[in-house]
């Protein structure tokens, strides 16, 4: 995919060359994987005929861990979610602050857009903006698990052997809102967070008997859930909407709790050096035709105003099955994460994973 | 003297991108894991030199049992690849004609063609509940309901015995293939019985390549990542995985350069000691085949 | 068939041994008696190796019995036949000392290991080479390895010893005084040898029997002086020895000799060799050796010598000076050459382009019938 969006670049690139025209300038995107579907590169690049956009996938963790590596150095956009931006510019200095004067923000959802600049402003500066959001959650096949409703379902002896969950921190929030606490509450007091992931690992650790394999991506994920080896797993929205497709019977499931809700976001990385490109790209997939080509690729809603309107007509089918209103009032966002919080998670984490459970 | 400073000149040339690749692709990074692992993290971008990275491994009963668990069943498969690779390798060298010999090597090769990630999903196919290997048992009635192969350190050990046994098998060839063959007929025309000449001769003539063999099959195997990843199960932790936890998923930096260096001391000691026990040593083992 | 005698150590009846279509060996028949030195003389690809291998079991006969002190060693492995060899490289075990080489055949039949030390130091004592124990291989000469290998061998007490042209990797010079070694290892241990070699000089010096072997079979079997004196095909004429050879067409013959017109027209006196009809127009090849044709200057006179019934004129085409076994090269009339043993004493001696006369004895001429040489 990298590949052919470069070859497309390069072959772009000489053309222009040969026509003498201006010179190019490329927009180096580092992002989600679907995040930059070729038809909407392709479509760019023919409305900004001197700018090449290359694209490198990759997840929240690795672009922190890239950025960091250079300083903020190496890619013009990243798109983090909301919450790996505050802590993350604290600790490794590597976004630049937005000048919001050059994104068109009127078109984006008022709540989201103040949402995320809450929780991206540092010493007045914004650092952030959205661009899609959307939640994990539960998903169930309902032939098989129809009453699945709670975070503690994944543990459920009915379904031994029958669920699935990614060993990431989504889980252990979940699990937590389960036990009936607030961890976004504890942020602010790392010792009673501390307190409330013991609980949550001894849950879990418990749990493991019940759990068939933790999943590790949406493929093998997708080819649990379809071959019926397992009935139900904390997912990714995207990837229920995916399986719904084509098993109706397998739905994404908000839990009880409040389904997790993530923004994915537009940063600048400190030492970006097509800042005018990136701007063009945030304000061109924003525009309502390109906001349904984008959400068909990555199955998630778009931040602006109307957006789930403009979700393709399958995915919206998906969505209206999957969440009632009371539901999308129900929304847990997660919180920005304080400095130090993932040490503590990935510890809690390898400690599940080490125990034997079963 | 001119000509003696061309061709010094013409030395150096000729030495300078191998000293280059050292120098920058091993040497450098080394020493800055080495300084990074030193680094304490005290507060956002305040750092102090300690053994805080070391102490900490220490300390903490999970991260070294899951180091001695990844060398203990590297060991495993290194013994597995061994035993399967040993026959292998005799037949290639030994039985099989010229003809067959290329044929036979090249299904040994095969495997490398496809990446990791591949080779890994291959295994998934075969191996889970609803895979091929389960469909055919229940098929044949041998079972009556679906079995799971998958997610166990078996299923674990299986795939990593199958990526680095041609790491075996090469060595091992190489070396037999030196060997006359009436070095083994000489073993039985003196009196000895099969399993004499296997363990009197043919085992102690092939030992400078099963030690080389074990030494780059152990390596790879403590080392590898994507196998123990896709086909473990929820216990299955393997060193490498909490390398990568501690860079990427706890933004530990420090802590993930102090395990890399113990991953490097801990491997680097097992072979030292595997060297020792079996008397070889690295230059007429690893650096002969 | 011969009957089977305790004073036999290995006799072989009607052994054949075919690889898929190719036969390497043809019923070959022959026996050893005790203490004997053999040798298996033959080009390379005669069948002497696979020979070689069936009697030290690698091989399983297509056909035929093996006898080892008058037992059948058929379907016995070969680490069960008191049988052992040495390789044609030795075959040392490279990661073993010599101690170790010697003792592992001993360890095999599972002796003590006070009597283990005993014997090898023994049998070191015996080839002379009491103080190699802790020696690795390759810090032997070659004539130490040779030694070893036997010892490594010896060490068991074979029945018989098989030698796999053991000598072929030694220098010349080193060669020529393991022969003699060998030899007097051989009467040292007085055990049965059987030598296999393609090196006639090799065969002819040790043996007290020789078995000449071409394309599967025996051609002869003999001491070597009757197989050099009295061969009785024609390829152990040619094979041992240096040879003359003349293809002609017997004008007249008897059961002792007769006359042979070659096929460049000259008449030629010879005998008939042992166990040879020859008839009259039979084609035949006659052998004659260097160093029974006397080659003179020519004289006037053409007065014949008693008992050289032969007589050939030629020119001398070169001189190969090679000290006692100087030779001449004669062209002859005809044009072909013939090569004359000649005694050099540096004075008044042939020269190149001087006219000569060759002289020989119908008695040294060998005649073989040409049917015979398949």
């Amino acid at each position: 995919m990298q590949l052919k969006t470069r070859l497309a670049g390069l072959m772009a690139a000489t053309m222009l060359a040969s026509a003498g025209t201006a010179h190019a300038e490329t927009l180096r995107l580092l992002t989600w994987g679907s995040y930059a579907p070729e038809e909407l590169v392709q479509k760019f690049e023919e409305e900004y005929p001197d700018i090449d956009v290359e694209v490198t996938f990759s997840n929240n963790e690795e672009m922190i861990a890239k950025l960091r590596a250079t300083g903020g150095a190496g890619f013009d956009l990243a798109q983090p979610s909301h919450d790996r931006i505050y802590a993350a510019q604290l600790e490794y200095d590597i976004y630049k602050p937005l000048d919001l004067s050059k994104i068109d923000t009127s078109v984006m959802e008022a709540k989201l857009l103040d949402g995320v600049k809450a929780n991206t402003t540092i010493d007045g500066e914004v650092y952030a903006v959205p661009h899609q959001w959307g939640t994990s959650g539960l998903m169930a096949n309902k032939s098989q698990a129809s009453d699945f409703k709670s975070w503690a379902d994944l543990c459920d002896p009915a379904y031994k052997g029958k669920t699935s969950m990614r060993l990431k921190r989504t889980i252990l929030l979940g699990t937590a809102f389960s036990m009936g606490e607030d961890p976004f509450a504890a942020y602010s007091d790392l010792d009673k967070y501390q307190g409330i992931l013991d609980k949550v690992a001894d849950k879990l650790i418990e749990c493991k008997d019940n759990i068939k394999a933790y999943w590790k991506g949406g493929d093998d994920l997708s080819a649990m859930m379809l071959s019926g080896e397992i009935v139900a797993s904390e997912t990714w929205d995207s990837t229920a909407y995916k399986l719904f497709d084509q098993n109706s019977d397998i739905v994404f499931v908000p839990p009880k709790e409040g389904a997790l809700a993530w923004i994915d976001t537009f940063a600048l990385p400190r030492k970006a050096k097509a800042d005018d490109a990136a701007y063009k790209w945030i304000n061109f997939v924003l525009r309502p035709e390109n906001v349904t080509l984008m959400s068909s690729s990555t199955g998630a809603i778009a931040a602006v105003k109307g957006g789930k309107d403009l979700l393709p007509e399958d995915k919206k089918k998906a969505v209206n099955a999957a969440f009632t209103d009371a539901d999308i009032d129900n929304l847990k966002f997660f919180a920005n994460i304080p400095p130090g919080v993932e040490d503590m998670e990935g510890k809690t984490l390898e400690k599940i994973k080490a125990a034997t459970g079963g | 003297m001119q000509n003696k400073d061309i061709k010094r000149l013409s030395l150096i040339l000729l030495f300078a991108p191998f000293a280059l690749w050292i120098l920058l692709l091993i040497i450098l990074p080394h020493i800055g894991m080495v300084l990074l692992s030193l680094r304490e993290k005290i507060a956002p971008r305040v750092y102090e030199y300690s053994f805080a990275n070391y102490l900490d491994f220490l300390n903490e009963p999970i991260y070294w049992n899951t180091l001695l668990r990844t060398g203990s069943m590297s060991l495993l498969v290194t013994a597995l690849a061994l035993l399967i690779g040993f026959p292998i390798a005799y037949y290639i060298a030994k039985i099989a004609g010229p003809r067959a010999r290329g044929g036979l090597f090249l299904l040994c090769l095969i495997p490398l063609w496809v990446s990791d990630l591949i080779r890994a999903f291959g295994w998934i196919l075969l191996l889970r509940e609803t895979g091929v290997i389960s469909n055919f048992l229940m098929w044949t009635g041998l079972t009556g309901q679906p079995i799971e192969f998958l997610y166990n350190d078996a299923a674990v050990i299986v795939g990593l015995v199958y990526t680095v046994i041609l790491f075996m098998i090469v060595p091992l060839v190489s070396t037999l293939d030196g060997m006359d063959n009436s070095m083994i007929e000489a073993g039985y025309n003196l009196g000895g019985n099969s399993f004499t000449v296997l363990r009197r001769i043919i085992i102690p003539y092939a030992m400078p390549g099963i030690v080389a063999g074990c030494i780059v099959t152990f390596m790879l195997t403590a080392g590898s990542y994507l196998t123990p990843i896709l086909l473990g199960g929820k216990n299955s932790s393997w060193f490498t995985e909490q390398i990568y936890n501690q860079f990427i998923t706890r933004f530990n930096w420090e802590g993930g350069a102090a395990f890399g260096m113990l991953l490097l001391f801990f491997t680097s000691l097992v072979v030292w000691l595997g060297l020792k026990l079996s008397g070889q040593t690295l230059a007429n083992t690893v650096a002969k085949s | 068939m011969k009957q089977t005698s305790e004073t036999y150590d290995l006799e072989c009846f009607d052994l054949a041994k075919n690889f898929g279509p190719v036969r390497a060996v043809k019923d070959v028949s022959f026996e050893i008696p005790s203490g004997s030195f053999f040798s298996i003389l033959g080009p390379s690809g005669c069948g002497k190796t696979t020979l070689m291998r069936m009697i030290a079991g690698f091989e399983d006969p297509t056909a035929g019995e093996i006898k080892i002190k008058g037992k059948s060693v058929l379907g016995v492995p070969p680490n069960r036949r008191n049988v052992k060899m040495v390789f044609q490289h030795l075959a040392l075990f490279p990661m073993m000392n010599v101690y170790e080489n010697i003792a592992y055949g001993l360890r095999c039949a599972g002796f003590d290991k006070d009597h283990i030390n005993r014997k090898v130091h023994d049998v070191l004592e015996r080839i002379a080479l009491p103080d190699v124990a802790e020696r690795e291989i390759h810090q032997l000469s070659g004539g130490q390895k040779q030694r070893i290998a036997i010892a490594r061998c010896m060490v068991l007490d074979p029945d018989v010893l098989l030698l796999d042209e053991p000598l072929g990797a030694l220098d010349l010079k080193l060669r020529e005084a393991m022969k003699i070694e060998l030899k007097l290892l051989q009467h040292q241990f007085n055990t049965t040898f059987i030598y296999i070699t393609h090196d006639q000089s090799e065969a002819l010096v040790m043996s007290d029997n020789v078995a000449i072997m071409n394309q599967g079979k025996f051609e002869q079997i003999g001491t070597p002086q009757d197989l050099y004196h009295r061969p009785q095909t024609a390829f152990v004429a040619s094979f041992v020895g240096d040879s003359n050879r003349w293809s002609g067409t017997v004008r007249s013959g008897d059961k002792t000799g007769g006359k042979v017109e070659t096929d460049q027209g000259l008449m030629m006196s010879f005998s008939t060799g042992k166990g040879q009809t020859i008839r009259d127009g039979d084609k035949v090849d006659i052998f004659v050796r260097p160093e029974f044709i006397k080659t003179v200057r020519r004289t006037k006179s053409k007065a014949k010598t008693a008992g050289t019934d032969n007589q050939m004129d030629g020119t001398i085409d070169s001189l190969l000076f090679n000290g006692a076994n100087s030779r001449v090269l004669v062209r002859t009339e005809s044009g072909e050459l013939v090569e004359s043993d000649v005694v050099l004493t540096g004075d008044n001696d042939l020269k190149p382009g001087e006219e000569v006369s060759m002289v020989w004895s119908s008695r040294q001429a060998m005649c073989f019938s040409r049917g015979e040489q398949a």
